[in-house]
C-alpha cells in the first residue's frame, strides 16, 4: 500500500501555500477579536487553531487514503451528508437568522459545508463515467440535478441563501466544465430567459422588494446597506499602503457585524493596504491555479472533475466573499476559505486540499 | 454510440482547463480593480470618512396613530419632544462639556453625570439620554453653544399628547414604557428598551394599529458628533388613526355632570352597540404618564380610596338593586308565572318563615302587578316572584341576558359580575343555598354583582327589542393620509330570552317609571323626549337588626348606597341606551337619574338638528 512515490511527489508546494494563507488568516483573525472591540474575544482566536489542528488531522487522512476510494464511498458520503442536513432542520439552534448549526457539547458544526464536498464527489462520480466530447443532454443531467438540489433545498430551508447559492454555481461550474451539449444548453438558457420574467411577474410586491433589497443592499440603508458601507469606508481607508497592523479597527470596524467571519477581509484591508492586500489576491489566485495544475496533470477523468469540483469551491468562495465586502455583490454569508473564522469552514477546507494533495501524489499512479 | 471520454482523453480537458484558467483570471482581475477603486481612487476620502466612524446610522420614531371621536374631533395627537442626549466617544473630554452644559442649562452638573455613568462599557456611539422634553429655552441656549458641546446631540421624538386633560382618561388609557416581559413574550414586534408602549384603554388596546413603523437615516457627522450631512433615509411609517364611537359632546358634558362625585356613566346607541360616551370619575391627567410622573404623584394615584385609576364603568362591580328587577320581571313572565293581571299585595313588608323583609316603601305599594311593581320599584312584589322562581332560575336567564360574564368590549381588564347559584353558593361557602336568600337577590341585592357596562347592554338590548349588542368602541382605522382601513362593526352576544309580548310588557314598566305619577323617576321626566328606565339603590353594607330604623340620610357618607339609573329614550324608537351609577348617592332617582336625563338631552337635542325647528320657524313667516 505504501508507495515511496507517495512521498517523492508529494505536493510540498501546495502544503507551503496554505500554511501561507493560514498564517495570514491567523494574522488577521487576531487583529478581528482583539483590537476596536471592547472585550477582546481571545477565545476565538484559540479556537480557530484548534479547528487547524483538527483540520490538519482530516487533510493527512484526506491524502493518505487514496482518492480513487472517495469514488466508491461517494453515495455514502452524500447521504450521511443529506442526513446531517435533515437533522439540523429538526434539531438545529438558530443562529443570525437561521438554524444552521447542530451543537455536540463544546463544538457546533455546520454540515452545509461538508455537504459541499459531498456534492462534488458525488458529482465528479457521475459525470467521469458519463462525460462524452459532444456534452451533456438534458437528459443526462437529471440526475446531477436532483443529487443538487436535494440539498440545495434543504439548505435554503434553514435559511442560508449564501451557501445554498454556492453550491448551485460550483455544481454549475462542474457540469459546464464537463461541458454540456450545445443544444441543451441553449434550452436551458432559454427557458432561463422564459422563466425568470414569468416568476418575477407572479411574485408578490413584498416578495419582489426583498428581492431587490438583497441584490442592491443600498435600498436598506439601516441593515445591509449601512455593513456594505462601512466595510467599502473600511478597505478604501487602507489605501496604498494601509495604517498598520492593529491599527484599522478603530472606528469602522466595531460597526460591522462578523468581522470574525463574513467580513474578515474588510478587517485585513485597512491594516495592509493595497498593496498587502494585492499580495493576498495573489496568493489565493495561486491556489486556485495550483488547483487546476492538479487537474490538469491527473490521469483520470474522476480525479480531473473532483479538483475542479474542490478548485472552484475555493474559487467561489473568495470571489463571492471579497466581491461581497467590495459592495460588488448582495450581502451573502459565505466564510473566506482558510482566512475567516469557522470551524466547520476550516475542517471542510483542510480537507478538500487534503484531497488535492491526494490527487497530486498519485498523478504517476496508473489503475 | 457515445464515445465516453476516460483516462487517456486529457486533452480534452486540458483544453476545458485553460479556458478555465482564463475565467478565473478575469474573476481576480474584476476584484483587483475593484480594490484600485476603493483603497487609490477613493481612497482619501474613504479614510477620511473612516476617521471618527463618520458614517452613522440614527433611528427615527414613527409618529403614533391619532384618537379622534366619531366625528372627527382630534383627542389624542403627538408633540415634538426634544431630547438631550450625549455620545460620550465625540463628547471629549466629557467632564468639560458636561459642566460647560449644565452651565448653559442653569442645572447641577451632578444630575447629568449621574445618568452617563452606568453604560461605560456599551458602544460609545449610542447616544446616552440626558434629559427628556428639554424647555425652549434649554433648547435655544444649547442650540447657540453648539460648537462649544462637542457630542451633545438633540434628538427630535414625537411625544403623545392628550389634548383634553382628564377627559376619556379611562377610555384612552394611557402608555408606559415596555418593560422585559413585554419585550420577550413577542406581542410587540419591532419594540426595543426604552420603547414607550399603550399600558391601559384604547392605547393598550389598539397598540399594534396606532403604533407605526420606525425608519432611519444615514447620516454623515463631523468631528464633534454632529450630522452634516443626510445620506439616506428610511422613512418612518405613522401608525394609523382611530375613530372612537364616542360622541365627545356627550362625553365632555357626562363628565361635568360626574364631576364631584365617584360614580360611572355609560351610553350607547341600542341598534348599533356603538359606545357613545365611557365616563369613570374620579379621573385622571393622562399627561401625566408621558413625561414620567413623580413618586409622590403616582402614590397620590394609588392610594386615593375613590379609585381614580380603575374604569368603573368596566372594572367596578356593585350590587345592581333595583335595576335587576328588569330580569327578574322578565324571567317571570317569559316562565309564565305571572302575567299582566297577575297581582301580590305589599303592605310595606314580607314574612319568610321566620324573618322580616322590608320593602322600601314604609307604607307598602298596596296591590300592584308588574307593570306598577317596576314603575314604583316594589321589593314585596318581587320577593314573591324571586321566591316562585328559585334563585337558579334567576341566574339562568340572567346570564341569558350577558351578565356574570364580560361582555366582551375591546378593553383590557373587564370585570366578570357575579350571579350566585345554589352550585356557586356550595363551591364558594361550602354551603347550600338558604330559601331566603333568594329574596334579596331577586331585587338585586345578596350577592348579585354587575357592572356599568353589562347593565348598559341589557338596558340597550331591551330598548331594541331583544338584542344583545356588544358594545362596540371603534368606529374606523385610517391611515395617515385618509384611508379607511377597517370599520367597526355591529357584534351581536345573543337575544334576550324573551318574547316580544314578554319585552313589551317590560318597557311599558321602563317607561311608567318615568312618565306615571307614582313612578320612581317622574322628577327627570323630559319635556319633550319621552324616556323610559329604571332606578335602583343599592345597599353598601348590610343592615343590621335593629338598625333598620335609621333613615339613610343619617347615615356617614361612606356608608350610604350607591344610586343607580338605567334609561333609554326616545321610548317608541330609542336612539341612545344610558346607565348611570352614582357611588354612595344614596338614592337612584335623586343622583342618578337627572344626570342620565340631562345625558339624553344632550345628546339627542345635539341629533334632532335645532336647525330644523328654525327653519320651519322662517318658512311660516315666509309663507
Amino acid at each position: 500500500m505504501f508507495d515511496r512515490r507517495l512521498v517523492q511527489y508529494f505536493d510540498w508546494g501546495l502544503l507551503g501555500l496554505i500554511v501561507l494563507i493560514g498564517s495570514i488568516g491567523m494574522i488577521a483573525l487576531y487583529s478581528a477579536v482583539t483590537a476596536g472591540n471592547a472585550t477582546p474575544q481571545q477565545i476565538l482566536y484559540t479556537k480557530q487553531l484548534i479547528w487547524y489542528g483538527v483540520g490538519l488531522t482530516g487533510m493527512i487522512a484526506a491524502f493518505v487514503i487514496n482518492y480513487k476510494l472517495l469514488e466508491r464511498w461517494a453515495h455514502v458520503i452524500y447521504f450521511l451528508c443529506v442526513a446531517l442536513l435533515v437533522i439540523v432542520l429538526i434539531f438545529g439552534t438558530f443562529g443570525g437568522g437561521s438554524q444552521r448549526w447542530l451543537v455536540l457539547g463544546p463544538v457546533s458544526i455546520q454540515p452545509s459545508e461538508i455537504v459541499k464536498l459531498a456534492v462534488i464527489i458525488v458529482l465528479a462520480r457521475y459525470y467521469s463515467k458519463l462525460a462524452t466530447a459532444r456534452g451533456f443532454t438534458l437528459r443526462d443531467l437529471a440526475q446531477p440535478l436532483i443529487l443538487t438540489l436535494i440539498p440545495f433545498a434543504l439548505i435554503v430551508k434553514q435559511p442560508d441563501l449564501g451557501t445554498a447559492m454556492l453550491l448551485l454555481l460550483i455544481a454549475g461550474s462542474v457540469t459546464v466544465f464537463v461541458k454540456i451539449e450545445r443544444r441543451s444548453m441553449a434550452y436551458i438558457i432559454l427557458s432561463g430567459l422564459i422563466a425568470v420574467p414569468l416568476v418575477w411577474f407572479s411574485l408578490k410586491a413584498y416578495q419582489k422588494r426583498r428581492i431587490l433589497t438583497f441584490l442592491d443592499p443600498d435600498r436598506d440603508p439601516l441593515g445591509a446597506g449601512y455593513h456594505i458601507i462601512q466595510s467599502k469606508i473600511a478597505i478604501g481607508s487602507g489605501m496604498l499602503t494601509g495604517k498598520g497592523f492593529l491599527k484599522g479597527t478603530q472606528n469602522a470596524l466595531a460597526f460591522l457585524p462578523e468581522q470574525h467571519t463574513d467580513f474578515i477581509f474588510s478587517v485585513l484591508a485597512p491594516e495592509w493596504g493595497f498593496a498587502g492586500v494585492l499580495f493576498i489576491l495573489l496568493v489565493l489566485l495561486l491556489l486556485i491555479v495550483w488547483g487546476l495544475r492538479i487537474a490538469h496533470g491527473c490521469r483520470d477523468s474522476f480525479g480531473t472533475i473532483l479538483a475542479v469540483g474542490i478548485t472552484a469551491m475555493l474559487f467561489w468562495q473568495v470571489f463571492i466573499n471579497i466581491g461581497m465586502v467590495m459592495g460588488l455583490m448582495p450581502v451573502v454569508g459565505v466564510p473566506l476559505p482558510f482566512i475567516s473564522y469557522g470551524g466547520s469552514s476550516v475542517v471542510t477546507m483542510m480537507i478538500s486540499v487534503g484531497i488535492l494533495m491526494g490527487i497530486s501524489m498519485r498523478r504517476f499512479m496508473f489503475e | 454510440m457515445r464515445k465516453y471520454l476516460k483516462t487517456a482523453d486529457s486533452d480534452w480537458f486540458n483544453q476545458r482547463l485553460t479556458g478555465v484558467m482564463y475565467c478565473v483570471v478575469v474573476a481576480f482581475a474584476i476584484l483587483v480593480v475593484r480594490l484600485f477603486y476603493l483603497q487609490i481612487i477613493e481612497g482619501h476620502e474613504y479614510r477620511r470618512l473612516s476617521e471618527n466612524n463618520s458614517i452613522r446610522l440614527q433611528s427615527v420614531d414613527a409618529p403614533r396613530g391619532l384618537i379622534l371621536d366619531r366625528n372627527g374631533r382630534l383627542l389624542v395627537d403627538n408633540r415634538p419632544s426634544f431630547d438631550l442626549n450625549i455620545i460620550l466617544k465625540d463628547a471629549k473630554p466629557v467632564d468639560q462639556t458636561v459642566a460647560r452644559l449644565a452651565e448653559y442649562m442653569q442645572v447641577p452638573a451632578e444630575d447629568l453625570v449621574a445618568k452617563i455613568a452606568p453604560g461605560g462599557g456599551v458602544s460609545s456611539y449610542k447616544p446616552v439620554l440626558l434629559k427628556q422634553d428639554i424647555g425652549r429655552d434649554a433648547l435655544a441656549a444649547i442650540e447657540v453653544h453648539k460648537f462649544d458641546l462637542p457630542g451633545i446631540v438633540m434628538l427630535i421624538n414625537p411625544r403623545r399628547h392628550y389634548i383634553f386633560e382628564n377627559s376619556a382618561a379611562h377610555l384612552i388609557g394611557y402608555m408606559g414604557e415596555i418593560n422585559n416581559n413585554e419585550l420577550n413574550c413577542g406581542d410587540y414586534p419591532g419594540c426595543r428598551v426604552g420603547d414607550y408602549i399603550g399600558k391601559f384603554g384604547i392605547e393598550r388596546s389598539y397598540e399594534s394599529v396606532l403604533r407605526g413603523q420606525r425608519g432611519g437615516r444615514q447620516v454623515e457627522v463631523n468631528v464633534n458628533g454632529q450630522v452634516v450631512r443626510v445620506l439616506k433615509t428610511v422613512r418612518a411609517r405613522p401608525g394609523k388613526n382611530i375613530f372612537l364611537t364616542i360622541d365627545y359632546n356627550l362625553q365632555q358634558t357626562t363628565e361635568k355632570l360626574l364631576k364631584d362625585r365617584a360614580g360611572a356613566a355609560v351610553a350607547m346607541d341600542p341598534k348599533t352597540g356603538e359606545v357613545l360616551a365611557m365616563v369613570s370619575s374620579p379621573s385622571f391627567d393622562q399627561n401625566m404618564f408621558v413625561s414620567g410622573m413623580s413618586h409622590e404623584a403616582w402614590q397620590a394615584l394609588v392610594t386615593n380610596p375613590h379609585r381614580p385609576l380603575e374604569n368603573k364603568a368596566i372594572q367596578a362591580e356593585y350590587p345592581p338593586a333595583s335595576t335587576y328587577k328588569v330580569v327578574v320581571a322578565l324571567a317571570a313572565l317569559e316562565e309564565g308565572l305571572i302575567d299582566t293581571e297577575t297581582t301580590y299585595n305589599c303592605p310595606g313588608y314580607h314574612r319568610f318563615g321566620d324573618r322580616v323583609f322590608r320593602c322600601w316603601r314604609r307604607g307598602g305599594h298596596g296591590t300592584v302587578n308588574v307593570v306598577r311593581a317596576l314603575a314604583e320599584s316594589c321589593d314585596v312584589f318581587f320577593y314573591n316572584v324571586g321566591h316562585e322562581l328559585g334563585v337558579d332560575t334567576i341566574a339562568r336567564y340572567a346570564r341569558a341576558c350577558g351578565l356574570g360574564q364580560p361582555t366582551g368590549v375591546s378593553l383590557a381588564n373587564e370585570a366578570n359580575g357575579l350571579i350566585p347559584t345554589t352550585t356557586w353558593k356550595v363551591q364558594r361557602f361550602g354551603e347550600p343555598w338558604q330559601g331566603g336568600e333568594t329574596l334579596p337577590v331577586a331585587i338585586g341585592q345578596g350577592y348579585d354583582l354587575t357592572t356599568p357596562i353589562q347593565m348598559l347592554m341589557v338596558t340597550a338590548a331591551v330598548a331594541n327589542n331583544g338584542f344583545i349588542n356588544r358594545p362596540q368602541l371603534l368606529k374606523k382605522i385610517e391611515t395617515a393620509d385618509g384611508q379607511v382601513v377597517e370599520r367597526g362593526r355591529i357584534l351581536a352576544n345573543g337575544r334576550l330570552p324573551a318574547s316580544q309580548q314578554t319585552l313589551a310588557i317590560v318597557k311599558r314598566g321602563l317607561w311608567e317609571v318615568v312618565n306615571t305619577d307614582g313612578g320612581t323617576a317622574r322628577w327627570a321626566r323630559l319635556a319633550k323626549i319621552e324616556m323610559a328606565g329604571k332606578t335602583g339603590t343599592a345597599q353598601v353594607v348590610g343592615r343590621k337588626k335593629g338598625e333598620e330604623s335609621i333613615p339613610e340620610e343619617e347615615m356617614e357618607a361612606h356608608l350610604k348606597p350607591h344610586a343607580w339609573f338605567l334609561a333609554y329614550a326616545p321610548a317608541d324608537d330609542p336612539a341612545i341606551a344610558v346607565t348611570v351609577i352614582v357611588e354612595h348617592g344614596e338614592h337612584g332617582s335623586s343622583a342618578a337619574a337627572p344626570i342620565a336625563r340631562d345625558m339624553i338631552r344632550t345628546y339627542l337635542m345635539e341629533k334632532y338638528d335645532p336647525r330644523q325647528v328654525a327653519s320651519a320657524e322662517s318658512d311660516k313667516s315666509e309663507g
